[in-house]
């Protein structure tokens, strides 16, 4: 399936991949003038699966964001300015200076989730914001993203399941830029390619090239409309490279030159500058007009960035409690007297049409008719009946991969077998 | 009204607050269909949906991850760990991502978890823990562990109401073993207030959950010897209720804390500290504590037995205490 993208769009995406790059660059700057404080995690090389990714979402939607998915934050409407100060520890970026790097989210307006540094942990809690979406007849699509390391994780795992199970919206996005710190691919994960840890929760996945912006956003969106339509989880793995070495302290030297070498002749923004000259959706004066502009928003941002103090001390020991300070008050998009009873209840029984046996193409066939005929847990209105089997599993123990494609239903990118040692 | 168990008190401060309040869900292993190992959440699904109620796999990760998650999107779910046991399997969630929330980016997570606790019913080393004091130990949860049923129901309340993680332990050998009248109107109790039980003039025993009871039967034998008791049931662990514990040991100027944790690094440690920063020139005697061994929960009855403190381990140090 092709989602086409008007010139204005084209634009756009190359608009939040510089700027991604540039503020990039201009941290590491920062960094070796010691205004950074703490460690730098560089995003170089990986603009466009963050950007293309959360460029397929809806102002509805939710993100979490990993360390090095600032282009998804911009997308989302983060201001440069904001990373500046969350680098830079000061007062008035978004954590007031409690915590750094992408660590930062905003509930009401924006929908980001903050990471924390265990990964993996954003894939039960995107999840869980997912099935509460759908809860409240939202419509949201939730997306994360993890590096191929986090896909080592319980955590990943756990979550993955359970969204499986739940048939949640959510779209994992698993970044495989090839090292965990120093760990290559290969001494984390026994498989070729990450997509394949789909196949265990029975739920479609796709293989895109990480480096091309327009194809990572064509497999994203298909996915998001997937989602949207209540069809449950997708992972998405995105073949990219980490360009740098893991924090700006770590000079990468266990990576082979060659394998940098390979990449750079992939970079994704040198790659999507030649497609837009090529389709003619640009020129020589649009370019430099794009690159003048976000010289000067940087060149603002930073100023707004030195000019914030860094937070009073006495605010360490604030904020620990919700004492007040938040109204917490559910988005519903749907009428709360389907959730409470009697619109609510139902049968409490478990339609088991699987039994489990060795036989398992007869049995079911045996039992396919019965299980049409029972309906979904005895429960009372339409929507209910369909929310109830979103929210249990479908048919509870029958895995819905035996009707969808279990694998890849639009396309596998390249294998990128080139690189690997 | 006839008087109610425990457990039963607990059931219905989860079935009033849902009744109440669509935001609030339910979510663990087993809790709908089976209504939960110990049935606290029996009839749940059947009122309010499988869309309210949500049996899991096993995997207590995901369980507290998918929680926060839905506590983002304004939701209130109560998190069941069949036993708290099982709460170490989501030691991360919980004092990284749930605990740090509110303080790092200013996000609330009004969420309860809540489990069956404690020792006394041959659950051996898997199905006995008293985890308090790993969670006291995180800022920004709040750790409540209550002795009646009518503190369960009323502190349950006000946690599912709470802007706040809050961590709900529910001591299973009181779960059928004590029973009580409840008002018939909906109440709460505050968090993060301790009450007296008991009013004496010779020493206080501070202590909390099923050793509350043992310290109110051995109240009653030092009574008989002339030694006036005064107990301080915590309820709340965190916030500790400071006030409290300091204005009683001014009144009987000798503490004895009493808990059924392990020794070392458990609440006792805590609280002595406490009475000697706010209380030490009222003190007429040491600090003395009663808790468990410093061992994991053994299985077999006389092990088990020998390991949790007993009524008669009071009495002795109550009175070693008394005669200063």
């Amino acid at each position: 399936m092709s989602y086409p993208l008007t010139r204005d769009q084209h634009l756009e995406l190359y608009y939040y991949m510089k700027l991604n790059r540039m503020l990039d660059e201009q941290l590491v700057r920062l960094f070796r003038q010691n205004k950074v404080v703490g460690g730098l995690y560089s995003n170089l090389g990986q603009e466009a699966t963050s950007v293309g990714t959360a460029y397929a979402l809806e102002k509805r939607d939710w993100i979490a964001p990993m360390i090095r998915n600032v282009g998804g934050l911009l997308v989302k409407g983060y201001k440069p300015a904001d990373i500046l100060m969350q680098y830079m520890a000061r007062y008035d970026s978004p954590t007031k200076g409690k915590d750094g790097t992408s660590h930062f989210g905003d509930l009401k307006g924006r929908h980001v989730v903050s990471p924390i540094s265990m990964l993996g942990d954003l894939v039960p809690v995107m999840t869980g914001v997912a099935i509460a979406g759908r809860y409240l007849g939202q419509n949201i699509v939730t997306m994360t993203w993890v590096g191929d390391g986090a896909t080592s994780t319980g955590a990943f795992h756990e979550g993955l399941n359970f969204a499986a199970t739940q048939h949640a919206p959510l779209v994992l996005v698993v970044e495989n830029n090839q090292w965990a710190y120093s760990t290559p691919v290969a001494k984390q994960v026994p498989i070729h390619d990450l997509a394949d840890r789909a196949k265990a929760y029975g739920i479609p996945s796709a293989i895109v090239d990480g480096n091309d912006v327009v194809a990572v956003y064509q497999a994203t969106k298909e996915a998001v409309d997937r989602c949207r339509a209540g069809k449950g989880p997708v992972l998405i793995e995105a073949k990219t490279m980490r360009m740098k070495g893991h924090a700006q302290h770590d000079p990468a030297e266990y990576v082979p030159k060659k394998m940098f070498e390979y990449w750079e002749a992939r970079d994704p923004i040198v790659r999507y500058e030649k497609y837009l000259t090529e389709n003619n959706l640009w020129d020589e004066k649009t370019k430099s007009d794009f690159v003048a502009r976000i010289e000067k928003e940087l060149n603002d941002a930073l100023e707004v960035a030195e000019k914030s103090p860094f937070p009073p001390p006495e605010l360490a020991e604030q904020g620990v409690y919700c004492d007040g300070c938040h109204t917490i008050e559910a988005e519903w998009k749907r009428s709360k007297k389907e959730a409470m009873p009697p619109q609510s209840s139902v049968k409490p029984e478990w339609e088991v049409t699987d039994f489990g046996g060795f036989d398992l193409a007869s049995t079911m066939a045996k039992q396919s008719a019965a299980a049409g005929a029972n309906g979904g847990n005895g429960a009372k209105s339409a929507r209910t009946v369909a929310a109830a089997q979103k929210s249990t599993g479908k048919s509870n123990g029958r895995p819905e991969k035996l009707k969808v494609a279990a694998r890849v239903p639009f396309g596998r990118g390249p294998k990128g077998k080139e690189g690997r040692k | 009204m006839a008087p109610v168990t425990m457990l039963e008190a607990i059931r219905q401060a989860i079935f009033e607050e849902m009744e109440r309040d669509p935001a609030v869900v339910a979510i663990g292993e087993d809790i709908g269909v089976y209504g939960g190992a110990f049935k606290v959440t029996a009839g749940l699904l059947e009122r309010f949906g499988w869309e309210r109620v949500i049996d899991t796999p096993i995997s207590e990760t995901a369980i507290i991850g998918a929680a926060v998650g839905m506590s983002y999107q304004g939701l209130r779910p109560i998190a069941e760990l069949q036993f708290i046991d099982f709460i170490a399997c989501c030691f991360n969630q919980i004092t990284n991502f749930v605990a740090k929330s509110h303080y790092r980016w200013g996000a609330p997570v009004p969420m309860v978890m809540r489990g069956p606790s404690g020792g006394g019913v041959h659950g051996g080393p898997f199905h006995s823990a008293n985890p308090e004091m790993y969670f006291v130990h995180t800022p920004g949860l709040k750790v409540i562990y209550p002795s009646t049923a009518y503190d369960a129901k009323g502190l349950l309340k006000s946690a599912i109401r709470d802007n706040n993680p809050v961590l709900f332990l529910e001591h299973k050998f009181l779960y059928r073993r004590i029973k009580e009248e409840l008002p018939e109107d909906d109440y709460t109790v505050p968090i993060g207030k301790a009450i007296v039980r008991r009013e004496g003039r010779d020493l206080t025993i501070v202590t909390y959950a099923a050793m509350m009871h043992s310290s109110l039967e051995a109240a009653e034998t030092l009574a008989k010897e002339g030694v006036d008791v005064e107990i301080v049931d915590l309820r709340t662990l965190l916030p500790l209720d400071k006030e409290t514990i300091l204005q009683s040991v001014k009144k009987t100027n000798k503490l004895l804390i009493v808990h059924e944790d392990t020794r070392t690094g458990g609440i006792a440690g805590e609280i002595a500290a406490v009475a000697c920063e706010g209380a030490f020139e009222d003190l007429d005697g040491p600090i003395l504590r009663v808790t468990a061994k410093d061992s994991p929960v053994p299985f077999s009855p006389p092990l088990e037995e020998r390991f949790l403190p007993n009524v008669n381990d009071i009495l002795s140090a109550a009175r070693e205490l008394a005669a200063y």
